[in-house]
């Protein structure tokens, strides 16, 4: 027995390779969903009436205040725990029904998880908007509505990308709590191939790796968006000091 | 460098005489329009503020002011920290709001009501956007965009608040950017600028938006003293080309050379107020003799 056996690896490569496809969607649509219901709701969490951000504020305290795991549990048993959803199931209710799909109420936990994080991200860089630029926006002739759009919008989901950054990682490795719910990700797959071979190392260790490399392009992909659209906030280069 | 010692030295006679060809036949059109006598070229009004108060709870910054400001005017607000200058100047375009009194902008007057507070605000939104594009405004700190190169700062209002085309709006930010002398900077964002540069910026800003009236408040307080001779001139140059302006300031070389009306304020009120080479040479009140013994440069 060697002391770690690559051919472990090369035979399983179909199920690392399904695993790694889920662990994108999962991620990548659950991301993108949060993403677009966080814009809308993070303005209404800034807003300086209770009734508005009163409900937003209670649902990212929720989410963010439980545990994901606890979150995905509850929605995949504890939706089937009501009676009428029992009764929509017979029915064949068409939306409903999807509370039986693991990978549609994984999407849902970590759609909503995701989302209330994102929310208070885009929140605080609004807060941090300088006041004299909203001024500005009102001095010259904008509208609420405009300068939300126009200054305060766009500078904020500049400045919240090193923070978001984060959050993306923080959901590509939150979401192997997927194969609790019997979804086979990345995690999912290792763990097969584990029990199949009895080979702890090969499988963990070659997942681990596959992470760590989904995290570097990730990591490069946020760089190339900071150089992007942060620039305006990066010390200016030594070349432009002269013409002053 | 030396833009001070030659701000000082410059003398030009009357804002008045140097006014632009086009700017007079203007306001001939304008004054036609409105039903003036068309010989009373240069006395179009275009903004009046009557008896205007302002308070913060008990604290009333303002206590009754009021001033005329005719095409072509160049009005220095003087006095000292926390007089109420700066108070009145945002009252105007209502960046603050007004406990009372009346507004008049090109020959309308401001339609008020109370809000919540127990403050004025516009009735009309509309109203309160025609007056803000009037009146464009030029702050301490500049407020320029940071997001935004500086050439998006300049063509940003004229194309979402105005409405204009993008290839006009690039060729009046062209125009006024030339204009203020900072073209080259074009491409860059603000905070890689100084803040003499930034400030030409946001005049040019303003300037895009072709107001009435321009209101400065305090234009060079932020300002390194080396570079506040090149806002200045950029400044007096705009006051020679015909500009109506209201400025906020503590430059009292500015203020005795360029404005043709100078008015004091002291505690919320008008101390005093006139042709500042009277009123700055000979203060007739103990409170500018005062404030300028402890001002004068």
């Amino acid at each position: 027995m060697e002391l770690f056996d690559f051919q472990v690896i090369t035979t399983s490569l179909p199920e690392f390779w399904r695993g790694l496809l889920m662990t994108l969607q999962l991620t990548g649509i659950a991301l993108l969903c949060g993403f677009i219901v966080a814009v809308p709701l993070a303005v209404a969490r800034v807003s300086k009436n209770p009734w508005v951000s009163g409900p937003v504020s209670a649902y990212t305290y929720f989410f963010r205040g439980t545990p994901m795991l606890v979150q995905l549990l509850l929605i995949y048993y504890g939706a089937g725990q009501w009676a009428w959803m029992q009764a929509a199931w017979e029915a064949g209710h068409p939306v409903w029904l999807l509370f039986r799909e693991p990978f549609f109420c994984a999407l849902l936990a970590f759609g909503l998880n995701t989302c209330a994080y994102t929310i208070e991200i885009i929140a605080g860089a609004m807060r941090n908007t300088p006041h004299g630029e909203i001024e500005a926006a009102k001095a010259m002739g904008m509208t609420r509505f405009k300068a939300l759009q126009r200054i305060v919008l766009p500078s904020s989901l500049r400045r919240m990308l090193p923070s978001y950054s984060n959050e993306v990682i923080l959901m590509l490795q939150g979401s192997a709590i997927a194969s609790a719910v019997t979804l086979v990700d990345l995690t999912g797959a290792a763990r097969n191939v584990y029990s199949r071979h009895f080979a702890p190392f090969e499988a963990f260790v070659f997942v681990g790796l596959i992470y760590l490399v989904l995290t570097f392009v990730l990591v490069g992909l946020f760089k190339y968006a900071e150089g992007r659209w942060l620039a305006h906030l990066a010390p200016r280069k030594a070349a432009r000091r002269k013409e002053a | 460098m030396n833009n001070i010692a030659t701000f000082d030295r410059l003398c030009i006679d009357d804002p008045h005489n140097s006014r632009a060809g086009h700017e007079v036949l203007e306001d001939v059109l304008r004054a036609g329009k409105q039903g003036t006598a068309m010989n009373q070229t240069a006395t179009v009004e275009q903004v009046r503020v009557e008896d205007l108060h302002k308070s913060y709870g008990n604290n009333e910054v303002l206590k009754g002011v009021s001033l005329s400001a005719n095409s072509g005017d160049v009005i220095s607000i003087i006095g000292s920290s926390g007089s109420g200058k700066s108070t009145w100047l945002r009252c105007i375009n209502f960046l603050e709001n007004p406990t009372a009194g009346r507004i008049t902008v090109g020959g309308k007057e401001i339609g008020l009501k109370r809000n919540g507070k127990g403050e004025l605000v516009v009735a009309d939104p509309k109203q309160l956007q025609q007056i803000r594009t009037r009146l464009s405004m030029v702050f301490q700190h500049f407020n320029l965009w940071s997001h935004m190169t500086v050439l998006e700062n300049v063509i940003e209002a004229p194309i979402h608040v105005l409405g204009i085309p993008k290839a006009e709006a690039m060729e009046r930010a062209e125009r006024y950017l030339e204009r203020v002398g900072v073209w080259k900077f074009r491409d860059a964002y603000p905070a890689h600028m100084s803040g003499g540069q930034q400030q030409r910026v946001a005049i040019a800003r303003a300037l895009a938006m072709e107001p009435s009236v321009l209101l400065f408040d305090e234009p060079t307080s932020a300002l390194d003293p080396e570079l506040v001779g090149e806002v200045l001139k950029v400044m007096r140059s705009l006051a020679e080309e015909g500009r109506t302006m209201l400025v906020v300031t503590h430059e009292m070389g500015f203020a005795r050379e360029v404005s043709n009306h100078v008015i004091f304020v002291h505690q919320g009120r008008v101390e005093e107020e006139g042709n500042p080479r009277e009123v700055l040479v000979r203060p007739q009140s103990e409170r500018l003799q005062q404030f300028l013994s402890g001002n004068l440069k």
